[in-house]
């Protein structure tokens, strides 16, 4: 296998303007080493063989690129295939970046592993490597997630990690990530920082979406064998930091001929609500976690809350090549309600079966609309990042409280 | 008084500077006048913290300070007002120090035009390596400048900052023990103000004592720059502040002085022990 060259970043780590390294000076000599050490092992047969062979024989790649017949017959337009990222070991794309950096980080001669988490699944991702390759692991997660999502605090601490609660902020993953970023600035020189999305700075965003690229890459190929053509009409993807929309995006992205590229942000409760995870939609470029992105803060520059039904995508920000597509047209972005996407959640399952997770269910919200717009012969591709067992108390919760409701009643009406 | 004249009185009363660090905001609107008015006579710069909402650079001790500081509704234009009420109460140099988004949120010429109308004299910004943004530097040196009546004159800091613009706003940036030669080659000449050089790799706090290699890496900072160094992080009592002094040329106090407020010890008593231990 090979990982791919783009033609972004620059040697600086810029998407054009996005991106860079706004960090205390005590990293930037360690962002420095492992930029150097990343761009020898992409390139290293060795290295490539291992993360070659975990991917195949313990993520369980290359995943199916499966067509969605009861979805696509339903709503009556494009035809919708599904990038089930969600059959991945531990259950959604995390692990093709967190593998990676793994075996990383065991080149480089560190032994310890620190990783922020919001709802835990990048969290039990990192400690599930951890574990495989025997490293030392700390998971930061803000106090208030790490009460509401008791399950993968668990899971976390069964794969050997330790959980460390953070109680400063918002107590969400915003503060578990500022906590990560002075645990590597205390031991930098023995630890490792996993970043679980294309955020963070250089040479964060360019490796995890050098990893993640395995999925479009993947859907090309796939697509090739099914339709006789590489490129989908439309690519649609969940944008929180957006490390799967990056996945499914970047191996399109730079080429002439690029396919539609739909990121999809959390509305929650809409835009004019102020509570949603809207940075392109509705934010302004700024430095957050080190890198230049758009980015919700207010007049004076203090970080605005997100908000989300999906934990996955309750972050503020959103990557710096994310920012770039979006400035300079690559890519489109566009915001789904929690209220949609709980309708895209349970769509997805009454019609095939599958139970996506919240993240993905955006995605699938739009493509709800999307697809009736299209005609038969044209195809959509959604990365389906995650599946949906972590959600479904969260859902049941929901539901009960009477918001669910309206839901229920549009995928009825819609098999009568 | 200069940021150079500062620390040249200081060494000429045989002391290493004090830097002690007060937040706008903190402990409540009016009372961070109070703290300024304790930590005055003790220093010889003050630096003047812009609370902000996710500083990663800082350890729990300032991070809830900035907390309780922008629970009082604390604005950036609050914290200049509250630089012009400092400003009136001494002539010694003032350095803010603000994380870079505020920065980009009120806009760069905008808010450097701000603090050196409201009488800061530098600026010290924590995640910023000056690399990343030259540009964004060069405004911030030039700040204020075109309203000047007569043209400025050249400062001594300009002297060995290597062609930068004469002094607006002077510009200090962090250096680490885990710097490198080519970072301290590449930062160094862009601290016009002074080096403000992190005692240990990790956040602002109070520690027992500073790592053994301190002045080694002074030494390493002094072979390219001229610009005074001051030391930073841990900073607490008087077997730090002699670390710090035996090394450098100054020392920040923070962390231990809200540490302090938080316990409702004096900050006299701190500031007192600090300074002996500064004297050479």
């Amino acid at each position: 296998m090979q990982l791919p060259s783009y033609p972004l970043p620059d040697a600086k780590g810029r998407y054009a303007e996005f991106g860079g390294r706004y960090v205390p000076e005590t990293l930037m000599p360690a962002l420095e080493e492992l930029t150097g050490a990343y761009l020898h092992y992409k390139n290293d047969p060795e290295f490539l063989a291992e993360y070659d062979y975990y991917l195949r024989e313990y993520v369980g790649r290359p995943s199916p690129l499966y067509l969605a017949e009861n979805l696509t017959r339903h709503l009556g337009g494009a035809k919708i295939y599904l990038k089930r990222e969600d059959l991945n070991h531990t259950g959604a794309h995390k692990i093709n970046n967190t593998l990676g950096q793994a075996l990383l980080c065991k080149r480089m001669g560190k032994k310890r592993v620190i990783a922020e988490t919001g709802a835990g699944q990048h969290g039990v991702s990192v400690a599930t490597v951890a574990a495989l390759m025997g490293l030392e692991c700390v998971v930061y997660q803000g106090a208030e997630d790490v009460r509401r999502q008791a399950l993968n605090v668990f899971r976390m601490k069964l794969l050997g990690a330790e959980v460390r609660p953070v109680e400063s902020g918002t107590r969400t993953l915003k503060d578990a990530t500022n906590e990560a970023i002075r645990d590597w600035v205390t031991n930098v020189r023995e630890s490792f920082y996993i970043i679980g999305s294309v955020v963070g700075p250089h040479p964060y965003p360019m490796m995890a979406r050098d990893f993640q690229s395995i999925v479009g890459e993947e859907i090309k190929a796939q697509l090739l064998q099914k339709e006789g053509r590489e490129n989908p009409d439309v690519v649609i993807a969940c944008v929180g930091g957006g490390s799967n929309a990056i996945g499914a995006f970047a191996p399109f992205a730079y080429q002439e001929n690029r396919p539609r590229l739909i990121g999809v942000e959390a509305a929650g409760h809409g835009a004019a609500s102020g509570l949603h995870s809207l940075s392109i939609g509705a934010g302004r470029k700024g430095v957050l976690h080190g890198a230049k992105m758009f980015l919700l803060y207010d007049d004076d520059g203090q970080i605005r809350p997100a908000h989300s039904v999906s934990a996955g995508l309750d972050y503020p920000g959103v990557g710096p090549e994310h920012s770039y597509y979006a400035e300079a047209g690559l890519a489109e972005y566009v915001g789904i309600t929690d209220e949609e996407a709980l309708e895209g959640f349970q769509l997805l399952c009454r019609l095939e079966g599958i139970i996506p997770a919240l993240e993905s269910a955006h995605a699938i919200a739009y493509a709800a609309k999307l697809a009736p717009e299209m005609e038969p012969e044209q195809v959509i591709v959604i990365n389906l990042s995650g599946r949906g067992d972590k959600d479904v108390v969260e859902v049941m919760r929901v539901m009960e409280e009477g918001q669910g409701s309206r839901a229920e009643g549009f995928v009825q009406g819609g098999q009568s | 008084m200069t940021t150079r004249e500062a620390f040249a009185r200081a060494k000429a009363e045989g002391r290493a500077a004090l830097i002690p660090y007060v937040m706008a905001g903190y402990p409540s609107r009016g009372a961070d006048l109070e703290m300024v008015k304790q930590v005055l006579p003790y220093a010889d710069l003050l630096e003047v913290g812009l609370p902000y909402s996710d500083p990663l650079g800082d350890g729990p001790v300032i991070q809830r300070a900035s907390e309780q500081a922008l629970r009082q509704g604390i604005r950036v234009a609050d914290v200049a007002a509250f630089v012009r009420e400092i400003r009136a109460l001494t002539d010694k140099p003032l350095f803010l120090m603000t994380y870079i988004n505020p920065v980009l949120a009120v806009g760069p010429e905008r808010f450097f035009e701000m603090f050196k109308e409201a009488g800061v004299s530098g600026l010290i910004l924590p995640d910023l390596p000056p690399d990343e943004e030259p540009e964004l530097v060069a405004l911030a040196h030039r700040a204020g400048l075109e309203h000047q009546m007569r043209p400025a004159q050249p400062t001594e800091s300009a002297s060995f900052s290597r062609g930068l613009a004469p002094v607006g706003l002077e510009t200090t940036f962090l250096l680490a023990p885990t710097s490198t030669e080519a970072r301290i080659q590449t930062v160094a000449p862009y601290c016009t103000g002074f080096v403000y050089t992190v005692s240990v790799a990790g956040v602002t706090g109070a520690r027992d004592k500073l790592p053994e290699g301190l002045p080694e890496l002074v030494g390493r900072i002094r072979r390219v720059t001229e610009a005074p160094v001051a030391i930073g992080f841990g900073i607490s009592n008087r077997a730090t502040a002699q670390q710090a002094a035996q090394a450098a040329d100054g020392a920040v106090i923070a962390s231990a002085l809200i540490r302090a407020h938080e316990e409702g010890r004096g900050l006299a008593e701190v500031l007192r022990e600090v300074r002996a231990g500064l004297e050479r």
